[in-house]
């Protein structure tokens, strides 16, 4: 598996505070253009935390304190005069439980261009919402109801349905956090699919807590231990000869 | 022995057999190592407890259900012929009597006959008090005897008990169900004797309110004209304009608010802020009826002038803005649950498409929460059309079909009142109307409440 070498983000001793906490210890990492990149680990790790502070969620815990540095495109992500709301944009996020809007799946999709004032006319919207629609691979199951509840679809439709909300507002980078973790297997294989396709216009970052899910979708994988980075690779690599005996263990299901 | 001694002598001896019970228990437990006894000790002893108390009780109600009644036709037995036959006289014979009885004092002398009764019935009443006593004792002891022999390892003392339990349960849950039944009944029944006075079309219709008070009273066939018009629509017109006024101070205050509170508030400040909001509901409506009319009416009056408006100091305004303050802390709180009970994810999603934080309260927060932020503005509105003393005081009573809120009007729950405070004879039109007037009120509430319960139940649902 070739990865490209266009750097998309970059991460430089990274610290995370929960409180008096430190939930991550000192993270370097460097994330390449239109790669499938997953982080595994065991819980309480810092996943997570860590993936949250790609697209500044982390500005939404009262007492959690974010140091050191991340870029994008070369751009310092934490500089006070950057507006973490274009950010957003630019780093989309789907979150482990499904979380649609109470509200009509047409109006799902539309939220996030209308805030950003992607779409002028009415026609212009509907083409984001096909067009998003259509690339997480729900058009077919959902454009003759786009006027009923998001709410209403199966757990992995609204799965999909949150992944397209976040296309649609036309982001560089999507994080995911345990996609697929509330889904069943062919949910799931569907999910992985559609991350595969989706690589070719976006760059993924991603966790996992399925060791198959990492191999199976992802170019690079980073192992997190204790709010330490341990060791990040080629995902081929990683999962036949890792480097470091914990990587192994946890890989190998040996680890605790 | 008077009742409540009674009463306590029957407590003790409920202790007393459940001792007895436990004890017994313990006994047989103890010879029988092999067996185990089917229930705990404890559930034997209310048993046997039970058993002495309950049927001894059962009698208790029954004979004092029933002495009185048969005492009663006793001593009418007594009584001489044209006494009897004679309901009035009867009526004030038999009150003298049970006097003398008593040993109270009777104006004028007593006859001799009324003597005689006087002492059977004070003896009746000894000798049906001591066989009551008997009776009670037999069973009890009996009772007693049967629940302490019933003891053994076979019997299921836990499941009967239970039975119970869940008897009692429904006895008090029926009690407040027949009393809600009761009232709804009584008023239903004076509601149409009120309308065998005046037609419902005229009631529900009638565009004047004006219910003479003749001290004549109302003779057979007199017209309606003569009695006053009874048309309730200003009253009803009063009633909803304060609501709205109330509504209309209580709504936004109430909902930014709760906003503040469950979006932006530290937790410190939510915690000191949310009790001292809710204080508002615990304030007397009388405090609040006086702050409206020596206050708040007089200011607002002075404002209108200020600026050219003709506001009355008892006016529909005075009246619903107060009531609007009152009814805040019903609509802060219950939406401020409501929109903290939003789950996070919604939040955590739209943050993640780039909103702010306020869009997201407004487009993602809000909407989710809205029906049961309705489901708490319909509870409020039940509470603004029922509130009484309020009103009374600072809505000026002057029931006119107005739409102008600078007007004073009067409501339904004033005019409740104004009828039937003072002298007034309880069968007449204007009295009675009373009850059709609050089977009216009720009926608006209930309808309110149940709609609201409906709305805040659907929303429950949405994040179970
Ligand atoms: N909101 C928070 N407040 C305080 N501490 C937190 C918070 N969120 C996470 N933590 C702490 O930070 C550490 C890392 O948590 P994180 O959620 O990043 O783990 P994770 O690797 O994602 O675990 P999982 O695989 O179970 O999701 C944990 O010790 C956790 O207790
Ligand atoms: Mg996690």
């Amino acid at each position: 598996m070739k990865t490209n070498s266009t750097l998309k983000m970059k991460a430089e001793n990274v610290r995370v505070f929960y409180g008096a906490n430190e939930a991550i210890k000192g993270i370097d990492m460097n994330v390449y253009q239109n790669e499938v990149l997953a982080f595994i680990g065991p819980s309480g790790c810092g996943k997570s935390t860590f993936l949250r502070c790609l697209n500044r969620m982390n500005d939404t815990i009262d007492q959690c304190r974010v140091t050191g540095l991340i870029e994008l495109d070369g751009q310092d992500m934490y500089d006070p005069r950057l507006d973490v709301v274009q950010l957003r944009a630019q780093i989309g996020m789907v979150f482990q439980k499904p979380n649609p809007f109470p509200k009509s799946i047409y109006d799902n999709i539309a939220y996030g261009p209308k805030l950003h004032g992607l779409a002028s006319k009415k026609s212009e919207l509907d083409d984001i919402v096909e067009s998003s629609l259509q690339k997480a691979g729900l058009w077919k199951e959902v454009k003759d109801r786009l006027d009923q509840p998001g709410t209403g679809l199966s757990g992995g439709q609204q799965q999909r349905l949150c992944i397209a909300r976040t296309i649609a507002v036309s982001p560089e980078v999507i994080l995911m956090d345990e996609p697929c973790s509330a889904l069943d297997p062919i949910a799931t294989s569907i999910i992985e699919e559609l991350i595969d396709e989706l690589k070719a216009n976006y760059t993924i970052v991603m966790v996992t807590h399925n060791m198959q899910q990492a191999a199976r979708v992802s170019d690079r994988t980073a192992f997190f231990h204790m709010g330490e980075m341990i060791e990040i690779g080629s995902t081929t690599e990683m999962f036949t000869k890792p480097n470091n005996k914990r990587t192994e263990d946890y890989i190998t299901g040996r680890y605790g | 022995m008077s009742n409540l001694t009674l009463m306590i002598v029957l407590l003790a001896v409920l202790a007393i057999t459940y001792q007895l019970g436990l004890v017994r228990t313990r006994q047989i437990a103890g010879h029988n190592a092999t067996l185990r006894m089917h229930s705990r000790p404890h559930h034997y002893g209310v048993m046997v407890g039970l058993w002495t108390v309950l049927p001894a009780f059962f009698i208790f109600i029954i004979w004092s259900w029933s002495a009185p009644w048969a005492l009663n036709q006793l001593l009418i037995a007594q009584l001489p012929e044209h006494i009897v036959n004679d309901p009035q006289e009867l009526r004030v014979a038999i009150r003298r009597i049970s006097n003398l009885a008593a040993n109270f004092g009777i104006v004028s002398e007593a006859a001799t006959w009324e003597i005689q009764a006087a002492t059977f019935l004070s003896d009746a009443r000894q000798l049906s008090q001591t066989l009551m006593l008997a009776l009670m004792t037999t069973v009890a002891a009996a009772g007693a005897l049967y629940g302490y022999r019933s003891i053994s390892p076979l019997y299921r003392a836990r499941n009967h008990i239970e039975k119970i339990l869940q008897i009692v349960l429904v006895i008090c849950s029926s009690i407040a169900v027949l009393t809600t039944l009761g009232i709804v009944l009584s008023m239903v029944g004076e509601s149409l004797r009120f309308f065998s006075f005046v037609s419902p079309m005229d009631f529900f219709f009638g565009t004047t309110w004006n219910p003479r008070f003749s001290t004549a009273g109302v003779g057979e066939g007199s017209l309606t004209g003569d009695q006053g018009s009874f048309g309730m629509l200003p009253l009803l017109a009063g009633t909803f304009l304060i609501a709205l006024v109330a509504m209309s101070v209580a709504i936004p205050l109430g909902l930014l608010a709760a906003i503040y509170l469950a979006e932006y508030a530290s937790p410190k400040m939510r915690a000191t802020a949310k009790p001292i909001i809710e204080m508002l509901a615990g304030i007397p409506t009388i405090v609040y009826g006086f702050f409206a009319l020596v206050t708040v009416g007089p200011f607002l009056s002075m404002l209108g002038a200020h600026i050219g408006l003709d506001i009355r100091a008892t006016s529909a305004l005075t009246a619903g803005v107060v009531m609007g303050i009152m009814i805040i802390p019903f609509i802060s709180s219950l939406s401020d649950d409501i929109i903290t009970q939003v789950p996070k994810s919604l939040r955590d999603g739209s943050l993640g498409l780039g909103a702010t934080k306020s869009e997201t309260i407004r487009k993602v927060v809000l909407p989710a929460a809205l029906p049961g932020i309705v489901g708490a503005i319909l509870l409020g509105a039940s509470r603004a059309i029922g509130e009484t003393m309020i009103v009374v005081l600072a809505a000026g009573n002057s029931p006119s079909l107005t739409a102008n809120p600078f007007e004073a009007v009067s409501t339904i729950t004033v005019t409740i009142v104004n009828q039937l405070t003072g002298d007034n004879d309880f069968a007449s039109p204007q009295s009675l109307v009373a009850f059709a007037l609050g089977l009216t009120l009720f009926a608006i509430t209930l309808i309110l409440n149940v709609i609201a319960l409906v709305i805040v139940r659907k929303y429950r649902e949405q994040y179970e």
